[in-house]
């Protein structure tokens, strides 16, 4: 940066290359911004360490063989959780039923989501501003609104409530996640690559296989992984929604009167390893891909 | 866009973005808006507005326990979410990626089974309790859970991802000339700090508190987890009902007006801070 030349304040000429530019002019004595920059450390770390203890909590505990029913205190260690997973058939259908209506959802919320991000961004019309106003009213409604007015809806229309309205009531709130994610991740980019390719005589399926998919790639995957994610978490919306039919946190939340059994740590810390695995992986394949991306859309 | 382009073909007519949208705004018509228009319908069902003011006599110390809840939640979570945020977008370097990763990490241990790792944590004979009975910042004779701070902590735990990803994302975007620019015309650091940092953080800062705001007015199972009757919020009371009598005018009621209530707030928090464009 240039040292302003006209009435240059002493703390310039004094600064130092420990003192970067943008702690400016005429601030606090250097131990209060050495103090201020230990603070913010401090804080920061303590914030992390308060997002990482429940998690840890999480996984040690299923190797915790509580006394009673109920997982809570620590009595000592034991593999029995982890040798013996399906203990209880109810936590394992549960959870396979979570598995599949994390694909299903996410797969029907991709395909809408990613439509309208689409429209957005590339065209411009009439509705365009009650359609955002629309896409960002589920994400400003409490889950246990959205939740009950969906399910005095399938009531009224007498929907019986399984499989089906779970996956309804999942994907209201996923397509605003998925619309918003990819919105933001292909705003800016070249569409004329588009036109070229028309130019050069590509049928429009062609061009979206081989010019508007591949860039709209990342965003996609992104918008995938979180849906996946907010799927397996959900429960107020689904607990409202699912009749007798038990996704994982809603067979928890079941159970829990009754037994916090040590297999459901077990799980979670399961899902938890896999998810990790597949986030790394994603977030490995988003690389690359938009690594090439990069090179054919600077 | 060209509409026409010189080939004679049309890449993108009119109704291209209609028909992009269709499939997602009909699913969100018929499953999003019309269910909400149907438990307005509901909640004004025999007894009219009077349903309303019913509702809130009824439930007066819930709802604006509620809302105490949350908002302690919230400030919480933005006094310590702001200063991560920050830490990770101007301190993280080449670690960035993976703090924000941390960051995220709780999202993968399933809702209930973190808020059931909080009640391990606090439970009587647990360790933050035996932390605190030895440095006598609590009583001997008193635990954690079944206290507004064992469900507040809990609330602020749960939503605080939310509060520090809108955050981070407006300080990364944030233009770091602007801050040479502000100590060059000789603005402080704190003046810097409130003028650029602050003021360019803005949205983040908006979209990170309704994000925790919001979904803690509706949420149920911190209350029932951690708390006991004294805690109660708007959610328990929804939730311990739903299963008798759906169509009881007050639950609609209760519901809809948590929403109402919810809009208004964010329409004047928008006019408040200045940033009524949400993207």
């Amino acid at each position: 940066m240039a040292a302003p030349t006209i009435d240059p304040a002493p703390e310039i000429l004094a600064r130092s290359k420990d003192q970067p530019a943008i702690l400016g002019h005429g601030g606090p004595p250097l131990w209060l911004r050495k103090l201020g920059n230990w603070t913010l450390t401090v804080v920061a770390l303590g914030a992390l360490a308060y997002l990482f203890v429940p998690i840890v909590v999480v996984v040690i505990y299923s190797f915790n063989k509580p006394l009673g029913k109920y997982n809570y205190v620590w009595h000592q260690f034991s593999l029995e959780a982890w040798t013996d997973p399906f203990k209880y058939p109810e936590l394992k259908d549960a959870l396979l039923l979570s598995l599949k209506v994390a694909c299903v959802v996410t797969i029907i919320s991709v395909v809408l989501g990613t439509l309208i991000a689409l429209a957005m961004v590339k065209y411009r019309f009439k509705a365009k501003g009650a359609m955002g106003t629309i896409l960002i009213l589920p994400l400003t409604m409490p889950e246990v609104v959205m939740g009950f007015s969906l399910l005095t809806w399938f009531v009224a229309l007498s929907w019986s409530r399984g499989f089906f309205t779970i996956i309804i009531a999942q994907v209201m709130f996923c397509i605003s996640y998925v619309a918003t994610t990819v919105r933001a991740r292909i705003r800016g980019f070249n569409w004329s690559l588009e036109e070229a390719a028309l130019d050069l005589g590509a049928k429009p399926w062609r061009v979206f296989r081989r010019v508007t998919f591949p860039l709209i790639l990342p965003g996609i995957l992104a918008a995938a992984l979180l849906t996946f994610a907010l799927s397996l978490d959900d429960f107020i919306i689904t607990y409202l929604n699912s009749g007798l039919q038990q996704t994982f946190p809603v067979e928890i939340w079941t159970l829990k009167k009754s037994r916090v059994p040590t297999q459901i740590n077990v799980f979670a810390t399961t899902i938890l390893v896999i998810s990790v695995v597949m986030a790394l992986l994603g977030v490995w394949i988003g690389f690359r891909r938009e690594k090439k991306v990069r090179q054919v859309n600077p | 866009m060209a509409d026409v382009d010189e080939t004679g073909t049309k890449p993108n007519r009119w109704h291209t973005p209609y028909l992009l949208l269709l499939p997602g705004l009909v699913a969100l018509i018929v499953f999003f808006v019309i269910p909400l228009f149907s438990i307005a319908q509901l909640s004004v069902k025999d007894g009219g507005l009077g349903n309303y003011s019913k509702v809130l006599t009824d439930n007066s110390t819930v709802i604006l326990r509620t809302f105490k809840f949350s908002a302690l939640a919230t400030i919480g979570a933005l006094l310590i979410g702001f200063p991560l945020a920050y830490f990770i977008a101007m301190r993280g370097g080449r670690y960035k990626n993976f703090l924000l990763a941390l960051v995220v990490l709780p999202f993968f241990v399933t809702y209930l089974v973190r808020t059931l790792a909080w009640k391990i944590l606090l439970y009587d004979g647990g360790p933050v309790v035996g932390i605190l009975h030895s440095l006598h910042l609590l009583p001997e004779s008193q635990g954690l859970l079944g206290t507004d701070y064992a469900v507040i902590f809990s609330l602020m735990y749960n939503y605080l991802p939310f509060m520090v990803l809108p955050i981070y994302v407006s300080l990364e975007k944030l233009d770091r000339r602007l801050l040479e620019a502000a100590s060059d015309l000789y603005a402080s650091p704190q003046r810097a700090f409130r003028k650029v940092t602050l003021r360019m953080s803005l949205p983040g800062i908006f979209a990170g508190t309704l994000l925790t705001f919001i979904p803690a007015t509706g949420d149920f199972v911190n209350a029932e987890l951690l708390g006991s009757d004294k805690q109660v919020m708007i959610g328990n009371i929804i939730e311990k009902n739903f299963g008798k009598d759906f169509f009881r005018p007050e639950l609609s009621a209760l519901s809809f007006m948590l929403m109402a209530l919810i809009l208004a707030g964010v329409l004047i928090y928008a006019k408040v801070l200045g940033t009524e464009d949400l993207a």
